[in-house]
């Protein structure tokens, strides 16, 4: 029996092998554990926007998947998205926002507003009934102001002048609880973001490695990428492994030749030249 | 004492297909178990033919996927019995790999106790190196504990200059691999190019997501060359959650010793040469600390510089064999 189903479907998900699946797990095969990414994030408003700041550890179960993965996603040039919890799902979720957040300025012809790119984060996660595992925490400035927002995989949101989420989110609200306060300026926005952060990384085991921070004000955004690195590699030597060659034993070796540059301009004028002669003396049948 | 016997239509051809039966004592309770793969239908000719040996009709079978792996002879059943199992053995053939999962449902009492990764076993590992890749894996095919060939292809190419190796349960990698091509072979035709790493890495990621709840069990590891002969390298998981890496990736049931082994040996702009004693060291290291990956590696190494032509070496690594 051919089902169209190789086809490229027009979106949204696929619950074909879901039977298959089922009766695995009755069989007792233990699910794969997914990319987490364990995470800190965290958002504050300052006086002139918002700060978003995340660790960069992605872990699979107990193992450092990535050791410097980018949490904070970009959704719209005034608004950013920093994602916890099952790392597949924060990345399809802020890439499908971004690009609905995209059609719908064309559409406008307006800035984006970060309601709008809340509202359709919740009702899409929301339909999901909190099985599309993504915490945000939402930043951004536009013509009301700036504005951050947290949103729940179940598809309930908060606004906040400071959010964290994630497991290190506790470590990092105990800094923010003790040094928030209102009016603060960027230096000092970005400071407490990187404190708070900090905090995640030493003290939560699924956060880690550095420190990202994105500064978003009214027309202008700043991504700090790696604007910490507290956890450096020093224990690597210098000199590292170095394997002679012929080290390894190789049984059979195919070499193949992928692309083969042929120098055709002496060839071709060669041709052309020799056609002119035999032209010349008539050695070619023409028609004048 | 029972014996457990799995389809392994993805090792390809079994070359024969033997029909087992149980011991005597038994085949009143109407159990059998059949291993199939291909020529189904010469066997049944073969079976219904009578051989003399010894004035009994004996029957080999061939039982896989248990604790004993001899052959050994049983008595002659009826004709038509024997008849019918092997046509039911042609029909049988096309079905998927859960359905013979599901008939002796009580023997998959191990199966409980592993993660549905460990089914196969597999090793994965893509390096970068200075305008080169490498990419290698393991060569094992298992069922459980029980190795089944020992030759099976994990890295697969996509077009010239970008290869995917596809770790985790091999029935789903395969799956995979067939999908993208025919995807791959669609984007050709419409835009007259090959596909870029990134964007493939996007498709990858796209198809894995579309089945986000209820996946393939399998993790990519993809590795090309890009805009001007840049590396590319990038894995994810069943989920296709992209991970980027500037040196190295790793995938399979071995990956735990992989990350090790690579964080320890890699070192950045590595020559091709270096670049392939490196990973295969790394790759032979890490699957002699995994019971279910090995026999031997198979390493595959691109190399493009200017003015020279794009290169690609394989070679098949000498291993442990255990």
């Amino acid at each position: 029996m051919v089902k169209m189903t190789d086809l490229p479907t027009k979106g949204g998900f696929s619950f074909d092998l879901c039977t298959r699946n089922q009766m695995l797990l009755d069989k007792g095969v233990q699910m794969p554990p997914f990319r987490k990414t364990g995470t800190t994030i965290v958002g504050l408003v300052f006086q002139d926007g918002v700060v978003l700041g995340a660790d960069t550890r992605a872990t699979e179960g107990p193992i450092v998947a990535d050791k410097n993965c980018e949490k904070i996603h970009f959704m719209a040039p005034n608004i950013y998205c920093c994602g916890a919890g099952t790392a597949a799902d924060t990345e399809a979720v802020t890439d499908m926002v971004s690009s609905q957040l995209q059609l719908h300025r064309y559409a406008t012809g307006r800035e984006s507003r970060v309601v709008t790119a809340l509202t359709l984060l919740k009702s899409h996660l929301f339909s999901y009934q909190g099985h599309v595992s993504a915490a945000l925490v939402l930043g951004g400035v536009d013509v009301t102001g700036p504005h951050l927002q947290t949103v729940y995989p179940h598809g309930s949101t908060d606004t906040l002048p400071f959010a964290t989420m994630g497991s290190g989110s506790l470590a990092a609200m105990s800094v923010f609880e003790s040094k928030y306060r209102e009016g603060l300026t960027r230096e000092e926005g970005i400071e407490l973001v990187a404190e708070a952060i900090c905090a995640g990384i030493f003290n939560d085991l699924g956060s880690g490695s550095n420190v990202d921070v994105c500064v978003i004000t009214k027309g202008q955004t700043e991504y700090l990428r790696n604007y910490q690195l507290p956890n450096p590699r020093t224990y690597i030597s210098s000199k590292g492994y170095s394997f002679v060659k012929g080290q390894t034993v190789f049984l059979e070796q195919l070499l193949l030749l992928v692309s083969k540059l042929v120098h055709v301009e002496a060839i071709f004028q060669l041709r052309v030249d020799e056609w002119q002669y035999r032209i010349n003396w008539g050695l070619v049948p023409c028609l004048c | 004492m029972y014996k457990l016997i799995i389809k392994i239509n993805v090792v390809g051809k079994l070359g024969r297909v033997w029909i087992a039966y149980m011991p005597t004592q038994l085949v009143w309770d109407k159990r059998f178990f059949v291993v199939f793969g291909q020529n189904a239908s010469r066997c049944s000719k073969q079976v219904a033919s009578p051989k003399s040996h010894g004035g009994e009709k004996l029957i080999r079978c061939l039982v896989i996927g248990s604790a004993c792996s001899h052959s050994h002879p049983l008595p002659y059943l009826e004709k038509k019995k024997v008849y019918f199992l092997a046509r039911s053995i042609s029909l049988l053939s096309s079905l998927s790999f859960p359905l013979a999962l599901s008939s002796p449902t009580n023997h998959l009492y191990s199966l409980a106790a592993m993660s549905i990764f460990e089914y196969n076993g597999s090793a994965l590992v893509a390096m970068v190196g200075k305008n080169c890749f490498a990419i290698a894996s393991d060569r094992r095919l298992g069922v459980q504990l029980q190795t089944v060939a020992t030759d099976f292809q994990r890295v697969f190419k996509i077009h010239d200059r970008l290869y995917i190796g596809l770790s985790g349960l091999a029935t789903d990698a395969q799956t995979m691999y067939q999908k993208l091509v025919f995807r791959h072979k669609l984007y050709q035709l419409r835009e007259e190019r090959d596909m870029k790493p990134q964007t493939f890495a996007s498709l990858v990621s796209a198809l894995l997501y579309e089945k986000r709840f209820g996946p393939f069990f399998c993790q990519p590891v993809i590795a090309g060359l890009g805009d001007n002969d840049e590396p590319f390298i990038c894995t994810m998981d069943c989920l296709g959650a992209k991970e980027l890496a500037k040196d190295f990736v790793v995938s399979g049931t071995a990956s735990e010793s992989l990350y090790g082994a690579c964080e320890s040996m890699y070192k950045p702009d590595m020559e091709p040469e270096e670049l392939f004693e490196t990973i295969s060291q790394a790759l032979l290291s890490s699957v002699d600390r995994d019971c279910l990956s090995g026999w031997g590696g198979y390493v595959l190494l691109v190399y493009a510089a200017l003015l020279t032509p794009t290169e690609v070496q394989e070679k098949i690594l000498k291993g442990r064999m255990d």
